[in-house]
């Protein structure tokens, strides 16, 4: 897995069947990476559906969250309708799980549970690796754009 | 852990003294909260030791009368019925909308149009997303979420009166 001080490392993936996302375009912006197993996991405790309510606290720090597994672009597109998520889902697709292997965070056919913040120079500033069956919540996320926010 | 811990602008019930400190992130929309309501309700019932504090954790976006569910809730305490309108929520999650909340204010003989007046408040609002933003500090991650003494219970919530037993 990466680590602190790392640059991360750029990709274009698709984030819906019509929009593709690359990292460096977001170069000025502090970016959040939520690798995450899969698609469709109840609702009530569901991480994504819990970063969609913390994107406001997210963008106080000039900070874009996004969501990445190893899901196709439709069935992300069909998640995010039926959550109504208002961030990107990221297909780790094609070859599957490229990306989430270059973090370090690829294993048993799934994007393990893991959390990036990057600054807006794309230099990895925190990670946290969560079990995998355990929502990481936001409070880390959090903490982490605070202090760079101190820091900057 | 629980940040920050219980303070006077809190909605208290059970034993105000009590010994052991319980609080929950919840959401009035949310299936699981639903159930666990039944379960605080026979925990306060079980224990006289149980000081119980509930704060809001609407999930708006996947739930869409969340939010105005907390405000009603908020709404009756200005009126000092906050944990009739909590109970009376819950007991009523299936019939949720719009026209719900004039109705439960009606039997619990709210003033009406205070009531209705204080759904609009901003301050209301600015109160529930403090409790919001202090359930996200502190660490919850869905509900509903317990805190036992300012420590986060990570059990399943059926299991909480054996938890504050032990």
């Amino acid at each position: 897995m990466l680590q602190i001080g790392d640059k991360a490392p750029d990709f274009t993936l698709a984030a819906s069947p019509d929009k593709m996302v690359t990292l460096s375009d977001l170069r000025g912006k502090n970016v959040i990476l939520a690798f995450y197993p899969a698609d469709w996991s109840p609702v009530c405790s569901d991480q994504m559906a819990l970063y969609n309510e913390t994107l406001r606290f997210f963008e106080r720090h000039n900070a874009v969250l996004l969501g990445i597994s190893v899901d196709g672009k439709w069935c992300h597109k069909a998640f995010a309708k039926d959550r109504n998520l208002h961030f990107d889902l990221l297909a780790d697709f094609e070859p599957k799980g490229a990306v989430s292997r270059q973090y370090g965070v690829y294993k048993d056919g799934v994007s393990q549970r893991a959390l990036f913040v990057m600054d807006d120079q794309g230099v990895i500033q925190w990670s946290y690796l969560s079990p995998i069956g355990e929502n990481p919540g936001a409070d880390g996320i959090l903490q982490a754009l605070e202090t760079m926010t101190k820091t900057a | 852990m629980l940040t920050p811990p219980i303070t006077s602008r809190d909605h208290v019930t059970g034993n105000q003294q009590g010994s052991t400190e319980i609080v929950e992130y919840g959401d009035f929309q949310c299936p699981y909260c639903g159930e666990a309501f039944g379960v605080v309700r026979d925990m306060l019932q079980a224990l006289s030791n149980i000081k119980f504090v509930f704060r809001h954790f609407p999930l708006a976006e996947s739930h869409e009368y969340a939010m105005d569910a907390a405000l009603a809730a908020e709404a009756a305490a200005r009126q000092q019925q906050f944990w009739q309108m909590h109970d009376a929520l819950y007991l009523h999650q299936q019939q949720l909308s719009d026209a719900l909340f004039p109705e439960l204010a009606k039997q619990l003989q709210l003033n009406l149009e205070q009531f209705q007046e204080d759904m609009q408040d901003n301050l209301l609002v600015s109160k529930v997303e403090a409790d919001f933003e202090s359930g996200i500090r502190s660490g919850v991650n869905g509900t509903p979420t317990f805190f036992i003494n300012g420590k986060r219970f990570n059990g399943d919530y059926r299991n909480l009166l054996a938890a504050v037993r032990h």
